[in-house]
């Protein structure tokens, strides 16, 4: 039950961060994006100011829990392990890029927009979910 | 710079940083959000009553935060909506093929640095960038 309300709490953080940093909102991410509206003084930086304050926090805290065995709700740490750089992550990445330009949503800001994104943000959900389930379909071998 | 907000993005990315941080002390899983969604939506995962319950709170928070007046919760999307459907497909497929998204990759990952993370973050930039180029500079211009 700990780990469950553990959980509640992070994602009710994470969404509060999201709303008010502005980054559900795809208009600002595009503003951000836009490195060509920067001789116009058209660019937004927010979001690079949403990383520094997001990694002024993980950093530290990441640091605190490499110290401790195990975490205060679960039996061990699921770090992620690989450091080798293959062409699924670099393609993934690219294709992952190409449709964040596209629209302005991350999986992120897209969850986050979904109670006051109308249908267009619906849509994007449901688009999104389909192309994890393809992936799932189609190149996850382990998931067979 | 008219949009710029640095104080807002400074503390929504604070408060981003401090639900990572927590959800790896507290369960020690890392709050990408890409991978706790498409693992939810994949069968073989068992344990997933933590990532329903994360997925909640995040849907939940910012409508809350909306009505507390401390967000706008301004959600605007200038894209037609077959635009909406493929860039939607682009990212689900991508972020799954490439293990990570803005949070696991750009946060989470950066903040263990992580050279597939930081490799990945910097494609992913680099390409939204590039798109938006295109579109905003190039074709639309």
């Amino acid at each position: 039950m700990a780990r469950i309300l553990a959980a509640l709490a992070a994602g009710l953080l994470f969404g509060a961060g999201l709303a008010i940093s502005q980054m559900m909102n795809p208009a600002k991410v595009l503003g951000f994006l836009d490195i060509g509206a920067i001789p116009s003084g058209g660019w937004d930086p927010s979001l690079a100011f949403v990383m520094a304050g997001a990694l002024a926090l993980t950093l530290p805290l990441y640091a605190l829990a490499r110290r401790r065995t195990a975490p205060l709700f679960e039996t061990r740490f699921a770090w992620p392990t690989r450091s080798d750089l293959d062409g699924k992550l670099l393609a993934g990445a690219a294709i992952f890029g190409a449709g964040w330009g596209l629209v302005g949503f991350c999986p992120g800001p897209a969850l986050a927009a979904l109670a006051q994104g109308g249908v267009a943000a619906l849509v994007f959900f449901g688009a999104m979910l389909a192309g994890m389930a393809l992936f799932s379909l189609t190149m996850d071998r382990k998931a067979a | 710079m008219e949009n710029f907000t640095p104080w807002s993005a400074l503390i929504g990315g604070a408060l981003i940083g401090l639900s990572a941080g927590f959800l790896m002390l507290a369960n020690g899983r890392i709050a990408g959000i890409s991978g706790i969604l498409g693992q939810l939506i994949t069968p073989r995962e068992g344990d997933n009553g933590w990532r329903i319950a994360f997925l909640a709170g995040l849907v939940v928070a910012p409508p809350l935060v909306t009505l507390l007046g401390l967000a706008s919760g301004e959600v605007r999307i200038d894209v037609s909506l077959p635009l909406v459907l493929l860039g939607g497909l682009l990212v689900g497929f991508g972020t799954r093929l490439g293990s990570g998204c803005t949070s696991g990759h750009g946060v989470c990952g950066l903040a263990r640095l992580s050279p597939r993370s930081l490799a990945a973050t910097l494609i992913f930039m680099a390409v939204g960038a590039g798109v938006v180029f295109l579109v905003r500079h190039l074709i639309g211009g």
